[in-house]
C-alpha cells in the first residue's frame, strides 16, 4: 500500500496514493504508517481526500495508527469523502479524532488547537 | 472442546482460484437479481464489491446507498473470511441481492463455522471515552451492519450458515 508523504511546516502530511483501505492492506497500511510516523515531528495529518472506502479494518488500522503514534504526535484526518465519513460517524470514531475539512483547514496553525 | 470439522464443500480448486476471472462468476438475472460467487480472501472481496458497485449502479441506485450498501456488504463477507472460513481459505460464498422498495434485501450463504451459540453477536458499540492505549481497534462490523440493516435473520441449515437481511434506502433509514 503506497502512503504519499510531505513535510509541510513543521506538520508531516500522509496520503494514501489507493482509494481503499479495507481489509485487504489495513496490516501494510499499519505498517506503513508505522515506519513513517516513526520520525515525525509534533503533529501528522492523514488526508483521506482520495479514499472513497474504508471498512472496520481500515478504521482499526487507522486508529491503531494513532496508538501506535502514541504521545509523541497527534495524528488527525482530513477530507474525508462521504463515505468514509460515515464510516467514523456511525462508529462515533469522529469523537475520538480531530477531522479537518480539507488540508488547507488542517495546516492552518490554529488548526493545531482544534 | 469441541473439534469442529469444516465442511468446504465451496472449496475450490486452487486452479481455479490462480485465474481472477474464473474464480469469480457474476450472473446478471433479469428480474434485478443478481448472484455472485464471491472467494473468501480479503481480494475476493474486494472484487465481489466492485462487481456490485457496477450492477448497483446500473440498477439506478444513488451514489450514497450504493455507499451504504457496499458499506453492509463488506463487513457481512469480511466477516465470513475471518471467522466462518477462518481455516478455509479459498472457500466461496454465494450472495444474491435483488432490489426492494429502493434498497436491497441480500441473501448470503457459506458453509463455514457457524455462528458462535448459533446466534448472531450482538455488536454492541465499545466506549471510546477510555485512554488512548485502551481504544478499540475492531469490533466495529457487527454494529455497522445492525445499524444499516432490518430484518436480519441468521439460520443454520445443513451444514450452510444463510444470513438475510435489508439494506433499506437512505430516505427510510
Amino acid at each position: 500500500m503506497e502512503l504519499d508523504h510531505e513535510l509541510k511546516g513543521d506538520v508531516l502530511v500522509i496520503t494514501p496514493a489507493d482509494t481503499r483501505i479495507d481489509a485487504a492492506v489495513a496490516i501494510q497500511f499499519k505498517d506503513r504508517m508505522r515506519e513513517l510516523c516513526s520520525a515525525a515531528g509534533s503533529r501528522i495529518v492523514l488526508d483521506l481526500g482520495q479514499v472513497d472506502f474504508v471498512d472496520s479494518s481500515g478504521l482499526g488500522a487507522i486508529v491503531a495508527a494513532m496508538k501506535q503514534i502514541g504521545a509523541s504526535a497527534r495524528l488527525e484526518l482530513a477530507s474525508l469523502t462521504p463515505n468514509v465519513a460515515k464510516v467514523f460517524r456511525l462508529t462515533r470514531m469522529d469523537t475520538v479524532f480531530s477531522i479537518h475539512d480539507d488540508l488547507d483547514s488542517a495546516l492552518q496553525p490554529k488548526a493545531a488547537h482544534g | 472442546m469441541t473439534i469442529w470439522t469444516l465442511p468446504c464443500s465451496r472449496k475450490r480448486r486452487m486452479d481455479d482460484l490462480a485465474v481472477g476471472s474464473v474464480a469469480q462468476k457474476m450472473t446478471r438475472l433479469p428480474e434485478a437479481r443478481l448472484q455472485l460467487d464471491v472467494v473468501a480472501t480479503p481480494l475476493g472481496v474486494r472484487r465481489g464489491l466492485n462487481e456490485i458497485r457496477q450492477t448497483l449502479h446500473l440498477w439506478g441506485m444513488g451514489h450514497d446507498d450504493i455507499g451504504t450498501a457496499e458499506m453492509v456488504l463488506a463487513e457481512v463477507m469480511n466477516n465470513i473470511v475471518e471467522h466462518a472460513y477462518a481455516d478455509c481459505a479459498g472457500a466461496s460464498m454465494l450472495l444474491s441481492a435483488w432490489q426492494w422498495h429502493g434498497g436491497l434485501a441480500v441473501h448470503v450463504v457459506d458453509s463455514g463455522l457457524p455462528m458462535p451459540d448459533g446466534k448472531l453477536p450482538e455488536g454492541q458499540a465499545k466506549p471510546l471515552n477510555v485512554d488512548l492505549t485502551e481504544l478499540p481497534e475492531g469490533g466495529f462490523g457487527w454494529s455497522l451492519i445492525r445499524e444499516l440493516t432490518i430484518d436480519l435473520n441468521y439460520c443454520r441449515s445443513d451444514g450452510e450458515n444463510h444470513l438475510r437481511f435489508r439494506v433499506p434506502p437512505s430516505g427510510l433509514n
